[in-house]
């Protein structure tokens, strides 16, 4: 069962506590942005196997929103982080570098 | 036989001829003129290809089951195939096979990195319906339906298609609105379904709850002619009828790029070598973004975990399929006499087959409930796969941005059903660049608003 540790209350929290937000760090499209962007926003999302960010929420806990590192195709967790976070911690990016040499996730590798 | 009589050669050329008669075969070439060669040869079917009969049985019988041969060759990948399937699951070999039989294009390989129908072509709970509440997706559905039907014949190979019936429970108010709804919009697909009573549920269900408390049958959406098949039995029919027609089928292949040559496609590359081709269709399932990637376009799909599990066999107690989507779960008994039980979709992407423990919980929980009986039953197995979800539950059948790519995907949690429909679809697609029945699903429809939206509307369990 995956869990996640929230980096606000500091809860060891398993799946049924949390809900699944989605792909993290999605730029809000807004008035002027092309149709493109757009489509971007709303539709396609981030699926890759292996290396993923997602937007998680401690529902059944403090109730607030974080993010969190993932690998999509062993469920390993690399970890969580603060959802004021406009990209990944360079910590946790490093600790991922060590185990998945040459990783890439949008602009972020 | 081991003495000097042999009966056998007596009868062989007996059976032969039976075996020869214009029966059955319509994969044949219908504008073949030529009158020599063997009669099958001039009907497009490879010569050596034994037909399956009560012929066939009786053959093998007297000669020890000595003759059976393999249902299909496994060769290695020419250098170059008109077409390619990227996907040996049900869409694809259904796919490559109207490919052949409905259009004539017979030089195609069917790639797979895994072995043939171990997707979730392999894994799913074999339901078959076509109860839907849009109008295309009614149409592919429907369509697919109706092919199962005669499959068996077309293929000459039992895939034990059970037109047992499938209800769906209403079991909250706006459910029988739902419902109704659906029964009417069906009534004018064509497609044959009626909203029926609790009663009626519990005549064709003897072993279930309507009760309640919590959730009482307050109806149900009823299609006589739906039902399940033997899903493997798809899988191997349509790879043997491919193989027959001369296509390859070529397992432990996986692509690991696509080639593409001034935005058009000219070939794969492969774990067994580069493959050149003309045309090429990604037929993938959840794998379908990790495929796009390689040919430098994303698709609007996350790949999440289904998992379904059965339970030990019992006697005969339930001969519909009973489909409880307030509740989360779906249940019939296979022909085994294993219950076999859907449950739901994990929250988050993930490529693993196997699920969150929870969701068995929570389903077999919830049909505590509405079947008393199976509180004691022992579960057996359980297993999960890979699912294509795209934004509107509806599926892609669709060109891409790179010309001669066609891509199949986004079934999601119930594309066992629409194989034969999706097949015949994408085969037209992928022949003449447009077909009616995939017009409405292409992958452009979200920037366009023209959603095909079957994730509430259906209340199917997504």
């Amino acid at each position: 069962m995956l869990t996640l540790q929230c980096p606000y209350c500091g809860v060891n929290a398993e799946e049924t506590e949390l809900t699944a937000g989605g792909e993290a760090h999605l730029k809000r499209e807004t008035v002027g942005s092309s149709d493109d962007d757009f489509e971007g926003y709303l539709f396609m999302r981030e699926n890759p196997k292996g290396v993923h960010f997602e937007r998680w929420r401690h529902s059944y806990g403090c109730g607030k929103w974080f993010l969190a590192a993932r690998d999509t195709n062993t469920l390993e967790v690399f970890g969580t982080y603060s959802a004021q976070s406009k990209e990944p911690p360079k910590e946790l990016r490093d600790k991922i570098s060590a185990k998945r040499p040459g990783w890439s996730w949008r602009e972020f590798k | 036989m081991t003495g000097g009589f042999r009966p056998y050669d007596a009868l062989m050329s007996l059976f032969r001829e039976f075996a020869a008669l214009p029966v059955a075969f319509d994969w044949a070439e219908k504008d073949s003129k030529t009158t020599r060669g063997h009669p099958r040869q001039r009907r497009g079917i490879r010569p050596d290809m034994k037909r399956y009969s009560a012929f066939a049985i009786a053959r093998e019988a007297l000669r020890h089951h000595t003759g059976w041969e393999r249902a299909w060759r496994s060769p290695e990948p020419k250098k170059k195939y008109d077409a390619i399937i990227v996907g040996a699951g049900g869409h694809g070999l259904a796919t490559a096979y109207y490919l052949g039989k409905n259009y004539g294009i017979k030089n195609v390989a069917i790639l797979e990195k895994g072995w043939l129908g171990g997707g979730n072509t392999g894994r799913n709970t074999t339901i078959i319906r076509s109860n839907y509440l849009q109008d295309p997706s009614a149409a592919i559905y429907e369509k697919a339906r109706s092919l199962y039907e005669t499959m068996s014949q077309d293929l000459n190979y039992n895939v034990m298609f059970s037109p047992r019936g499938v209800m769906m429970l209403a079991q909250t108010q706006h459910e029988i609105r739902g419902y109704k709804r659906t029964a009417h919009a069906n009534k004018l697909q064509g497609v044959a379904t009626e909203f029926i009573s609790p009663q009626r549920v519990k005549e064709l269900v003897p072993i279930i709850n309507i009760d309640g408390p919590r959730y009482p049958v307050l109806g149900a959406l009823w299609q006589p002619r739906g039902g399940t098949a033997r899903h493997d039995a798809v899988a191997w029919g349509y790879a043997r009828a491919c193989s027959a027609m001369g296509m390859d089928v070529i397992q432990q292949c996986e692509v690991t790029g696509v080639r593409t040559e001034g935005g058009k496609v000219i070939g794969v590359d492969t774990t067994k070598g580069a493959i050149d081709c003309d045309k090429l269709g990604l037929v993938v399932a959840g794998h379908s973004g990790v495929l796009a990637e390689k040919a430098g376009f994303r698709l609007p799909i996350e790949s999440l975990a289904l998992q379904a599990l059965v339970s030990e066999p019992i006697k005969p107690c339930m001969n519909v399929v009973v489909m409880a989507n307030t509740v989360h779960g779906y249940m019939s008994q296979s022909d085994k006499g294993e219950m076999v039980i859907g449950g739901g979709t994990d929250g988050f992407n993930n490529y693993t087959q196997r699920g969150s423990f929870h969701h068995i919980e929570e389903t077999v929980r919830a049909l505590n409930e509405t079947f008393p009986i199976i509180s004691r039953l022992k579960m057996l197995r359980q297993w999960g796969g890979i699912v294509d979800m795209t934004g509107d539950r509806s599926p892609i059948l669709s060109k891409t941005p790179v010309e001669g790519i066609f891509v199949n995907c986004g079934w999601g949690t119930g594309g066992f059903k629409a194989i034969p429909g999706s097949g015949w679809a994408m085969a037209e697609l992928m022949a003449k660049g447009y077909s009616p029945l995939t017009d409405e699903f292409s992958m452009w429809r979200f920037r366009e608003g023209k959603f095909i939206d079957e994730s509430v509307a259906a209340g199917v369990a997504h």
